[in-house]
């Protein structure tokens, strides 16, 4: 188990008290003009040696993204922009930072606008997090109060302001692009890539987007050396990440914990266990509604960690365990997983907002035991189809929960929809177009 | 996308008091020169909250003029968005998270509750005209589950008997408190924690 000493979310759980005067007796800001006046070359090679991959989901390497920014502000002006837009089933992380640790966020801001030229940082927060957004806002005047932030914040000689940004309940919101085009006033609606936001983002200016607890570590980090993060967990899956592990365990709870521990451990000692016991255990989602589960077999030994997620043909995602036990009736959970994306698809790309809609009906069927026979292979047809097709991971996302229900628990859709495919059944429906079909011997 | 049916009775007329004009200056500013647009969402969310949890037509057309901005445009973003209400809701408006997470610790049994102590459907207001419901998507708060959100706050911890009192309470106009109703504190686990102990004891 890691040490406390090195958990860098020492007020998880609000023991502390989340003002700045606390938030100060725990190291933040401390030395914030220090790091700063090692240059940006420093800290973001730093960054790169810490190996910290982004903890929204896709753990695309922290410090390679930022030496994507232009290294010289042109015509055009720098923004970092903060995704809170936390609405992954499965994940509540972001929620304990933005309303118990504002101000390691707040200091990352700081140090990353600095690293990448940013002179205004807008954090989007989905808007249900209202009352995480006055938490939050407090600790921004705060911070302008004690002039950490605007005209020459914390003594660096650097300008940054920090504004909030309220979502308004779109899932989609957090795909950057399409969080880009919803602060610019628009629908959420993926943008093509390339050109990368990198370069042309936030009102075609470059823009660097993080997630919220991306930018939370970054401080510590710089404090303690890349070295002592990179230590932590093992090589390419450096450091510590807040797990949240929900769903049938006995003590649902959000945990910082070191990369790679195993998924049992997490289960068992911080969550108090399966309830029901270890054996009762039917299936675990491992990174958030988008990533297929495990089967009880894999479970037993995966490490949670990115590759070893990839490994196992998932995904560590946002960290978001949903454990599901033999008590649940697993076609019906995914089922719902299905509703959830046919409500949130943005519409935009016709495989994903049909698709998403068809695997939702298939699936209740198949949940009833109306299916026939084979549309457990039409069903992962279709998920093909989405897969890939679509111009955000959206589509995976949808596609990949479906794939995973089917891969490891086929047989037991098979056994609740033994219906023979109604061509074969002979039957006289007048009202089916493909009745031509029925009277054919090999339709 | 959400399906919403616009109100069918509209007020011909929607202007910002003083004190939403005044917020929406100020949110205004926060975006460069030019690119007020940015806005829009804010507005809307303003607008909403002037008008009894409700948009108005009239209101969209409203911001429109106010950010130099095309009337579909903001109509669009309204009907996009799942959390702009676009016809009127009870004054409590509850919205019960029923995705998996929330769903595999008994959700269902708080639409249960609503549909039997506050409307048979979703979105209709009760009869004494203080609550409406709806089921919706993931709220982020899955380790408190079940959970649902009353206007801007969250209830954690529920079950079918905590929900009924809630309703009871706000039947009573008593206050409600948000937050964990198992008393536990925040996303810890409860009664087994491992971590960071000193700092909880000191």
């Amino acid at each position: 188990m890691l040490k406390d000493e090195d958990r860098i979310f020492k007020n998880l759980y609000n023991d502390l008290g989340e003002d700045l005067v606390s938030s100060k007796k725990r190291g933040d800001w401390t030395n914030t003009k220090e790091i700063c006046e090692k240059g940006r070359e420093w800290i973001i090679n730093e960054i790169k040696s810490s190996e910290l991959r982004g903890r929204g989901g896709a753990g695309f390497p922290t410090g390679l993204k930022w030496s994507f920014a232009p290294k010289k502000v042109g015509s055009r002006p720098h923004y970092l922009v903060i995704n809170a837009d936390e609405s992954e089933p499965g994940t509540c992380k972001d929620r304990d930072i933005l309303r118990f640790e504002p101000h390691k966020l707040i200091e990352g801001c700081l140090i990353t606008s600095y690293a990448v030229n940013a002179h205004t940082c807008y954090i989007y927060i989905r808007g249900e997090y209202f009352n995480e957004g006055l938490k939050l806002q407090k600790a921004i005047d705060e911070a302008y109060e004690d002039k950490l932030l605007g005209k020459n914040s914390s003594g660096t000689g650097w300008d940054l302001d920090i504004y909030i940004h309220y979502g308004a309940g779109a899932y989609i919101c957090g795909e950057e692009t399409a969080l880009l085009e919803s602060l610019e006033g628009k629908k959420g609606q993926p943008r093509l890539k390339p050109p990368f936001p990198a370069l042309i983002g936030l009102y075609g200016c470059p823009t660097i987007i993080n997630n919220v607890e991306t930018i939370a570590v970054v401080p510590t980090i710089l404090r303690r050396g890349g070295k002592w993060f990179s230590s932590l967990g093992r090589a390419k899956n450096t450091g510590t990440k807040i797990y949240c592990i929900s769903g049938n365990v006995n003590n649902p709870c959000n945990v910082e914990e070191e990369m790679g521990i195993t998924l049992k451990d997490l289960i068992e000692k911080h969550a108090g266990g399966v309830i029901g016991g270890w054996d009762n255990l039917k299936a675990v989602i491992p990174g958030g509604s988008s990533m297929p589960l495990l089967p009880r077999k894999i479970c037993d030994t995966i490490k949670m960690d990115f590759d070893a997620c990839v490994e196992n043909k998932t995904g560590l995602g946002t960290a978001g365990i949903v454990v599901i036990n033999n008590d649940q009736d697993i076609i019906k959970c995914m089922a719902r997983i299905a509703r959830f994306y046919k409500h949130e698809s943005c519409g935009q790309c016709t495989p994903c907002r049909e698709g998403s809609g068809w695997m939702w009906r298939m699936l209740e069927r198949m949940a009833k035991g109306d299916a026939t026979r084979d549309e457990v292979d039409m069903l992962m047809d279709v998920t093909k189809q989405i897969e890939g097709h679509t111009i955000c991971a959206f589509g995976e996302g949808s596609a990949w929960p479906v794939q995973g229900l089917i891969r490891h628990f086929k047989n037991e859709i098979i056994e609740r929809n033994k219906f023979d495919p109604v061509v074969k059944q002979k039957k006289d429906i007048p009202y089916l177009v493909d009745q031509h079909l029925l009277e054919k011997e090999n339709a | 996308m959400s399906l919403k049916k616009i109100s069918k009775d509209q007020p011909d007329k929607f202007k910002f008091s003083e004190k939403s004009l005044n917020a929406a200056e100020k949110i205004i500013s926060n975006y460069p020169k030019g690119k007020q647009q940015s806005a829009v969402m804010a507005l809307l969310y303003i607008a909403q909250r002037q008008n009894d949890n409700w948009i108005p037509l009239s209101a969209m057309k409203y911001i429109a003029n106010k950010l130099e901005m095309p009337y579909i445009k903001v109509y669009e973003v309204a009907t996009f968005y799942s959390m702009y209400n676009l016809a009127p809701v009870g004054k409590y408006f509850f919205q019960i998270c029923t995705t998996t997470p929330c769903m595999l610790r008994g959700a269902y049994n708080l639409v249960e509750v609503c549909k039997k102590k506050i409307s048979e459907s979703e979105r209709k207001i009760s009869k004494d005209g203080k609550s409406s419901w709806m089921e919706v998507e993931c709220l982020g708060a899955c380790v408190n589950a079940p959970m649902l959100q009353i206007n801007d706050d969250y209830f954690e911890d529920l079950d079918s008997q905590k929900l009924e009192k809630i309703i009871d309470q706000i039947n009573n106009n008593q206050k409600l408190k948000p937050g964990s109703y198992r008393g536990r504190l925040s996303s810890e686990p409860e009664n087994i924690r491992k971590t960071l102990i000193d700092i909880k004891n000191a």
